[in-house]
């Protein structure tokens, strides 16, 4: 077995333990200050919005023979107004002008097919109206709203309002950084960004939804006993799915990037790219803040209830009581009525195991 | 076994197979077309997204018109007679855009014919003929040298006059052929002009039009009260009442068309360049308002009032968005897109092949049956709904790599959670599954929810992303319910599996056979130790 396998099996044992939710605090902070670049950049700086949302033309010439200096020469004289000449990936000229009409910008294409040596039909090009990208933006918030509207109600009904509630925390946060990261690194924003943005949406709600459902699953009549606080409970899931959620992210990232490399070498910017760069940064961004801001957000806002507040006091005056009455040698006696009560409380089953391995255990020692 | 599931491996296995059949006999059906369909972006071509703007500022643009520029725009593009043309919609009303794609390099012709607006007149006609060409020939029957023949003949056939050029080229006009009556060339009013009707039934000679479609103020399909079928009725602006009250007056005189008589007594309704139809004057018309009597179904009535009363569109076209791409940055596209799915897709093999050992295998499988499904599926659906693949869609497939190959290790962590519970193997691919499957059904439908409202809500390449985001997380369902957790529970049963090794990636030893409540144990044990240190 690899080391992440016995890894598992020690974190789902709780031998290892990482406290995501106890240490709520560095974790939120940590956010916070990505949190704050990424909103300052916005605002500061702001996104490098393709010609899709503000409108123009543009023009990828492949293999072009010409100079960047005579490129721009042609598409300024033709177009009469300013034009943004870039070589990408193996050789291509992309010339980007302000919004042509169509006769024009068929113009502009054939005189630059002549600049550059290459035949006008090899010329892909683009022509954008200035008012369509705001229908697209408008669009693709509408989504945003509708989807976000339906998953609350989802979430409400299969889970609870602070489920819910703390999902969309980390969505935000997810959305938030990668948007931060665009403004930051001053990446092009094209539909295919929007497409990748938006899948987000979904990856990051359903990378909660997994741990969310350990969490559920592992907090079912936890106030029938007095041994574990919800933290606990919900720390403990954040655990148990932790070599899950590792081993989700690389099998999701690892054709995402494969997309970027075969993307990055072949095409050089394109649909493919852009939606790859999109996807990998909220990948990580999804994965990360369904353990670290997620999980500590519910767990923070179930422990503020009536209910959890009542079990958090009982559990520590029974770990007081403990400690007071047992020696270091009367552990065992503690464990084993722990381990009743909390099969009773999570109801994992009928079984006598527990107190056989915990033996068994003992002769290895 | 006494276990409370009790799962039927070959039967749910069988069930797949089924479906996996059945859509492949479909797909490669003999004598169907099995490729799948490619978008504009993967085949090169010209994409134009037109917004519709009403003439008259503030006017609502109502469904009906929009139904019926899409059908003219399709008209017009189908007569470029290429192949797998495309006019679509999306949104209604004031946010509706027209999506036109054509294949292929005519991004030039594309955008000029898409932007002119559909014209509409009613001529006089001046004589009707059969709708084969016919070239003069000399006294032996052969064709005259420098004679016009069918090919020389360039649709419409226009003229300042009835000169004798125009009748040799409307004599040479072959109306069988489907490019010159499919329409899409708006014709001069002013103009004579040679023509077909929509069907490719006969031939017309024109006079100049005498109303224009401006000039039809309502059109409405009817059945007249003790009438015995379904008329068109008309009503005209003062303009048109006027010219209809003269030129009724004068042809209504005239004898009857298809006797060889010219000018006869029927008027032609042209729509962008092709007779809709050739109705006769009975009578003077003096009243602006006219009723077209035919054997018309109700269906050809109502299209015919459409195309009266839209004809000359109430809508101006604009295009927002015009992208062309070339064949072989398609190509490359295509292949790129393809070789970074291969590559993905084999990395996660290798990986859960490293970390899952056995259950790699069957992951591994899984995404191969997946993946077949999604083949055949598409290939139903390109030749059912016309469904495209486009680059967003092939970067669908390949993130949805990730979230199928996610379903797997849910459940597979979900079976080591039970073994390490204390459960034996053959129980833990039961019970793991039973709460593997709720997770797994919860988080699928966020994505589908995701995919739905996103091909609801967007145009274009964010569409068809959505549509394979949405195609691919119902097949991983169906993947993980009919084919994993099958073959999973058939291995649990295995002799193999059942001995335990490190290979199976199982192994009870290695994983630890402890239950949540030890695992507690020991953390509460760890922090009373470093609660009492």
């Amino acid at each position: 077995m690899s080391k992440l396998g016995s890894l598992g099996q020690r974190m789902y044992r709780g031998e290892i333990s990482f406290d995501f939710v106890g240490r709520r605090k560095t974790w939120y902070t940590i956010s916070a200050i990505i949190l704050l670049v990424s909103i300052g950049t916005l605002v500061f700086r702001g996104l490098n919005l393709g010609i899709e949302f503000k409108g123009g033309a543009d023009f990828s010439l492949p293999n072009a023979t010409c100079t960047v200096e005579s490129a721009r020469g042609v598409a300024e004289t033709e177009s009469g107004g300013q034009a943004i000449v870039t070589v990408t990936g193996s050789g291509t000229v992309r010339v980007q002008t302000e919004t042509l009409t169509p006769n024009e910008s068929s113009i502009l294409a054939g005189a630059l097919a002549d600049a550059c040596g290459i035949a006008k039909d090899d010329i892909k090009y683009q022509v954008v109206g200035p008012t369509w990208g705001a229908e697209i933006s408008k669009k693709a918030l509408q989504g945003l709203g509708v989807f976000i509207l339906l998953v609350t109600l989802f979430l409400t009904i299969y889970f609870e309002w602070r489920m819910a509630v703390a999902a969309l925390v980390a969505l935000a946060h997810d959305l938030l950084i990668t948007i931060g990261i665009y403004a930051l690194i001053g990446l092009e924003v094209t539909p295919a960004t929007v497409i990748g943005v938006l899948t987000i949406l979904g990856y990051s709600l359903y990378d909660t939804v997994v741990v969310f459902d350990k969490v559920k699953e592992n907090t079912r009549g936890i106030t029938g006993q007095s041994i574990l606080t919800y933290d606990d409970a919900a720390n403990l899931a954040v655990n148990q799915t932790l070599v899950r959620s590792i081993n989700t992210s690389v099998v999701a990232l690892l054709p995402v990037l494969s997309i970027i490399v075969v993307g990055a070498l072949i095409l050089g910017a394109g649909t493919l790219l852009d939606l790859a760069v999109a996807l990998a940064i909220g990948m990580a961004a999804g994965t990360y803040s369904s353990i670290f801001v997620a999980t500590p957000v519910l767990a923070q806002l179930k422990s503020a209830t009536p209910e959890m507040k009542a079990l958090a006091t009982r559990v520590r005056a029974r770990r007081t009581q403990i400690a007071k009455k047992t020696g270091a040698d009367s552990v065992d006696g503690g464990d084993v009525v722990f381990s009743d009560s909390l099969s009773r409380s999570v109801e994992a089953g009928e079984r006598s195991q527990p107190k056989r391995v915990s033996r068994s255990k003992r002769k290895r020692k | 076994m006494a276990t409370p599931v009790r799962t039927r491996p070959w039967r749910l296995l069988s069930a797949l197979l089924v479906v996996l059949v059945g859509f492949s006999v479909w797909a490669f059906f003999p004598g169907t077309d099995s490729s799948i369909r490619l978008g504009l972006d993967l085949q090169g071509g010209t994409q134009v997204i037109l917004v519709p703007k009403p003439v008259v500022e503030g006017a609502v643009i109502t469904d009906d018109q929009l139904a019926q520029t899409v059908e003219i725009l399709r008209q017009r593009v189908d007569g470029l007679g290429v192949a797998e043309s495309e006019v679509t919609t999306a949104g209604s009303g004031a946010d509706a855009a027209i999506v036109v794609s054509v294949p292929g390099l005519n991004q030039d012709r594309v955008v000029e014919l898409v932007q002119q607006t559909a014209l509409l007149d009613f001529r006089p006609v001046w004589s009707v003929f059969g709708p084969t060409s016919t070239t003069p020939t000399d006294a032996d029957g052969a064709p005259i040298e420098g004679a016009v023949s069918a090919t020389d003949v360039e649709v419409p056939v226009q003229a300042t006059e009835n000169s004798v050029e125009f009748q040799t080229e409307v004599a040479a006009l072959d109306c069988l052929n489907p490019t010159n009556y499919s329409g899409g060339t708006p014709d001069n009013p002013e103009q004579w002009l040679g023509t077909c009707d929509q069907n490719g039934f006969s031939k017309y000679s024109l006079q100049p039009a005498f109303i224009k479609g401006t000039n039809v103020t309502d059109a409405q399909a009817q059945l007249p009260q003790g009438g015995v079928g379904w008329i068109v009725s008309l009503e005209f602006d003062t303009e048109g009442a006027g010219a209809l009250a003269t030129a009724s007056t004068d042809l209504s005189a005239l004898p009857e068309c298809g006797t060889g008589a010219s000018p006869c007594n029927a008027f032609a309704i042209v729509l962008d360049g092709v007779v809709v139809s050739a109705p006769r004057f009975n009578e003077p018309i003096l009243g602006g308002q006219a009723s077209i009597e035919g054997d018309f179904t109700a269906q050809e009535a109502r299209d015919l009032a459409n195309v009266l009363k839209y004809g000359a569109l109430p809508v101006t076209l604009e295009p927002v968005d015009v992208t062309t791409i070339s064949p072989t940055v398609g190509q490359d596209q295509l292949s790129a897109g393809l070789i970074a799915g291969g590559v993905g897709l084999l990395l996660v093999m290798v990986y859960l092949l490293f970390y899952y050992r056995v259950l790699g295998v069957v992951a591994g499988l899984s995404l191969v049956v997946a993946g077949g499904l999604l083949y055949v599926v598409f290939i139903v659906l390109s030749k059912t709904i016309g469904l495209t693949l486009t680059l967003a869609g092939i970067a669908g497939a390949i993130v949805a790599i990730g979230i199928t190959a996610d379903s797997f290790i849910v459940y597979f962590e979900r079976i080591r959670d039970e073994i390490r519970d204390g459960r034996s193997l053959r129980q833990a691919c039961d019970t793991g599954w039973i709460r593997a499957r709720r997770t797994l059904l919860a988080a699928d439908f966020v994505s589908i929810l995701a995919a739905a409202v996103l091909y609801l809500l967007s145009v274009g390449s964010v569409r068809g992303f959505a549509f394979v985001l949405g195609l691919t997380t119902v097949i991983d369902v169906l993947v993980a319910f009919w084919f994993t957790h099958p073959l999973v529970v058939l291995l649990g049963r295995s002799n193999f599996m059942q001995r335990g090794s490190r290979w199976t990636g199982l192994d009870p030893e290695r994983l630890g056979g402890v239950s949540l409540a030890d695992a507690m144990a020991g953390q509460s044990r760890r922090k009373r130790r470093e609660g009492s240190a």
